[in-house]
């Protein structure tokens, strides 16, 4: 596969990883206290795990996943909204694959669909569009959400609904923008993090600029990174050069797809449709100001809330999860409580366990077993304690 | 009042003189065999002859309820006589006699069930299989989905093959005979409408000739046929039952491009697609040239490779492109494709 | 949500404007081209470029001169790591 393939080789791989073990031994970090690089992307985290770059990195590294699964930081109530419009007997609610097994309170839009809603999975909103276009006498309703990667895609076919006149197509928007997000984990006291990897994707479509505070602000490197294990590992590679020469600035990795200036015409896509508005809730971060995304205006009869007005939905978190930490990086899937226990894939109390590159369903797809001796001697620990 | 030809309406199932038609016109005369032809309530099969093929009888069943009914590369119907012969196939057996059971949606159209009873009959009778016994019933439109079929299979075993997961040994090595998940991302282009010009087909074929060479050679120890569930579940029933693991080579999977792009483009793993004609064998390392050779002859075993071995530590894992092992979980549900 | 898959523009598409053709893996899919495109000269110049690829629509053009230049640098490192190795290898033998 061209422009995939030649990005794995193992050959290069290993050419990266013998650099980046020469030149972490030259940083100021230890085996006890690694350089935390945080990347805030489940694709990233994806490709960590499918890769095994974490095993690869060396001691003084090591890589802290953050809150960039959208999937993930969804607060349960929404969900509960979404399938209270599924379940009007008119509407086809389609979903990406992602979003279905997510539980909200009163269980996820599959439980929906198996009690009766029309709950669809599709692979693009066009798609959504279509069955909009050949079901009249329906209401289709897309659950649109995701970052900057995803936000032009809605804009693009909300235009295109608008064009045709379109009726019977509306989009519940969970659409959340990345820098309030960044911005508010770095204000957080006790996350540490070092250097972060910038998602490739988002990148693509806002460009590099929109990073910078991060380096002024906060004086943290920062590395716009591909997704493939040779971006990654070149990525952690630049990070470290920048750290060895005592540089804090925003560098691309991902120069073959992310323009500098980002996607124009996706953002004029992006700035006719959608606007920022007041602060949202993130699971495990809490209200983050301005980083809400809602429909303007001109767009603002295809908003799913104001053509069903579902009952907003405040739900507050099982206390025993750690899901919020997890997402900030504070702790590890496997160091929360019921991580394997009381949640699991089958059995999910948040969506980290569910969203397919969710920090703890990646976890518990890749290193469970491996976990299970820690788990033992923390079970021991607590009896004996006990 | 008229009887509508064009459909199967709870007539057909009523045991009078509609189903008698039917029964006759589709089903008898296309599965033409001795043993159906008598007519009886059930086939009468010799013993005599059985034994003679060996000593103890094979016998499987399954229940084939996809959805869509049609796709490029065959019908449910060839998947009911596919799947069961399989099973048998890789039990040791010589797959010889089914019995087939369908469940009709009222509304069905004719037509569909002529092609798919037709493709039926083909696909048994170039494998030397008789449908020798079965039965039909009708149910009200939306009690079923078009059309269920269920198939009961019996074959001899010969007396000197005894493939078995207990027989599984520590450095065996796992071979797959052909290019993983052809029939599973048939499908789901087609079911979820992907619109993908893929140009790859349902890989659904009756394994008997590719595997009937393999009897002679000692060293083959376990076979199964990876169907629902991909070759990563029968990795994992192979693992259960013999209590070792397998690690496997992900560079090592032979798998079409068209079927890795789907994969890549949708967030899936195609050791967890469907495959309706591939069969995962462990053999002992001596025997594995033997049988790659074997299977390699046959048109159905072009791709054979060596994709793993047995290891004494009793997890199903991967090594990855960049030589990393990891886990290989089993999913707990059918992967949905995903955007992130 | 990030999956985004390389890939090539075959065709555009015979009816819709904003669509065409791209070839992933030797597989063909529709994508909407609206966002990396305007005009209809412009529309033409994507066909043989490859994009990047996320839930139907091209959101970049793969810039191939970059991507190239990107595999050269890792393997002139490659080449220096495996000088540095034979240096510092003939160096112990002695």
């Amino acid at each position: 596969m061209r422009f995939v393939d030649e990005f794995r080789d193992p050959k290069l791989a290993k050419t990266l990883i013998e650099r980046l073990h020469k030149r972490a031994a030259q940083l100021p970090y230890t085996a006890e206290k690694p350089m935390q690089i945080m990347e805030v992307c489940g694709g990233h985290t994806h490709a960590i795990f499918k890769f095994g770059l974490d095993k690869l990195l060396p001691p003084q590294l090591e890589f802290i996943h953050g809150p960039g699964c959208p999937v993930c930081v969804l607060p349960m109530g929404r969900i509960d909204a979404c399938c209270e419009i599924a379940a009007h007997p008119d509407v086809i609610f389609c979903t990406f694959g992602d979003a279905l097994r997510v539980p909200g309170k009163q269980g996820s839009l599959l439980n929906a669909r198996e009690r009766g809603a029309d709950v669809r999975v599709v692979y693009s909103p066009l798609d959504a569009l279509k069955l909009a276009r050949e079901n009249p006498q329906r209401q289709v309703v897309f659950f649109a959400l995701g970052f900057e990667t995803t936000l032009p895609v809605t804009a693009v076919t909300l235009q295109q609904a608008r064009r045709e006149g379109l009726t019977n197509f509306s989009v519940f928007c969970q659409h959340i923008s990345l820098i309030p997000t960044l911005r508010s984990l770095l204000q957080q006291d006790d996350v540490r993090i070092d250097a972060f990897l910038a998602p490739g994707h988002v990148s693509m479509v806002i460009g590099t600029a929109p990073y910078h505070f991060i380096n002024t602000q906060f004086g943290k490197p920062l590395v716009v990174s591909g997704f493939e294990p040779l971006d990654m590992l070149q990525s952690v590679l630049m990070l470290v050069e920048q750290v060895c020469e005592a540089s804090c600035k925003t560098e691309n990795q991902y120069r073959r797809i992310v323009p500098e200036e980002g996607n124009v015409l996706a953002q004029n896509a992006i700035r006719e449709v959608f606007q920022l508005s007041g602060s949202s809730e993130w699971r495990g971060l809490g209200l983050i100001e301005a980083s809400g995304i809602s429909l303007t205006e001109t767009y603002s009869a295809f908003d799913a809330e104001r053509r069903f007005r579902p009952q907003t939905q405040s739900v507050a978190d099982d206390p025993r999860s750690r899901c919020g930490d997890v997402l900030t990086g504070r702790c590890k899937p496997h160091e929360c409580p019921l991580f394997g226990t009381g949640c699991t894939p089958h059995n999910a109390f948040g969506a980290l366990m569910v969203s397919s590159e969710g920090a703890c369903a990646a976890w518990y797809q890749y290193r469970y077993l491996e976990n299970e001796p820690a788990q033992e001697q923390q079970e021991m620990k607590q009896k004996v304690a006990g | 009042m008229s009887e509508r030809n064009d459909v199967v309406t709870m007539a057909h199932g009523s045991g009078g003189r509609a189903m008698q038609q039917m029964i006759e016109r589709m089903f008898l005369s296309a599965f033409d065999n001795p043993w159906l032809n008598e007519r009886e309530d059930g086939a009468r099969l010799s013993l005599a002859a059985m034994s003679e093929q060996g000593d103890r009888l094979a016998f499987t069943t399954d229940s084939y309820v996809i959805d869509p009914i049609f796709f490029p590369g065959g019908n449910i119907g060839k998947l009911a006589v596919c799947g069961t012969a399989n099973d048998l196939s890789v039990s040791g057996a010589i797959p010889a006699y089914l019995s087939c059971g369908f469940i009709l949606e009222e509304g069905l159209p004719m037509d569909d069930l002529q092609k798919i009873v037709s493709l039926m009959a083909q696909t048994a009778r170039e494998a030397g299989i008789a449908i020798v016994t079965g039965d039909t019933k009708v149910v009200q439109r939306g009690a079923a989905d078009k059309i269920f079929i269920n198939t009961a299979g019996i074959g001899v075993i010969p007396g000197d093959v005894a493939w078995g997961a207990g027989q599984i040994q520590c450095g065996d090595k796992v071979i797959v005979s052909g290019t993983l998940g052809d029939h599973g991302a048939t499908i789901l282009n087609l079911r979820e409408q992907l619109g993908m010009d893929l140009g790859i087909q349902s890989d659904c074929a009756v394994l008997a000739p590719m595997v009937a060479p393999l009897r002679a050679v000692s060293g083959v120890h376990a076979l199964r046929d990876a169907t629902r569930g991909g070759v990563n579940a029968i990795l994992h029933e192979f693992s259960e039952a013999s209590g070792f693991g397998i690690s496997i080579d992900e560079n090592a999977l032979p798998v079409k491009s068209a079927v890795r792009g789907i994969c890549e483009l949708l967030g899936l793993e195609p050791l967890n697609f469907a495959n309706e004609g591939k069969l995962v064998a462990v053999v002992s390392a001596q025997a594995e040239e033997r049988v790659l050779n074997l299977l390699r002859k046959h048109p159905l075993g072009a791709d054979a490779a060596t994709i793993g071995e047995v290891t004494e530590n009793p997890q199903v894992c991967l090594r990855g492109a960049l030589g990393v092992s990891r886990q290989l979980m089993l999913p707990h549900t059918e992967p949905l494709p995903r955007i992130c | 949500m990030c999956i985004g898959i390389p890939g090539q523009i075959v065709a555009l598409h015979e009816k819709q404007p904003d669509h065409a053709w791209a070839e992933v893996c030797g597989l063909r899919r529709e994508v909407n081209i609206a966002l990396v495109c305007e005009g209809i000269s412009e529309r033409e110049q994507l066909i043989g470029g490859w994009v990047l690829i996320h839930v139907g629509f091209a959101l970049s053009r793969l810039d191939e001169h970059e991507a190239q230049e990107t595999l050269a640098a890792l393997h002139v490192m490659e080449e220096v790591e495996a000088d540095v190795a034979l240096f510092l290898g003939a160096g112990e033998a002695r």
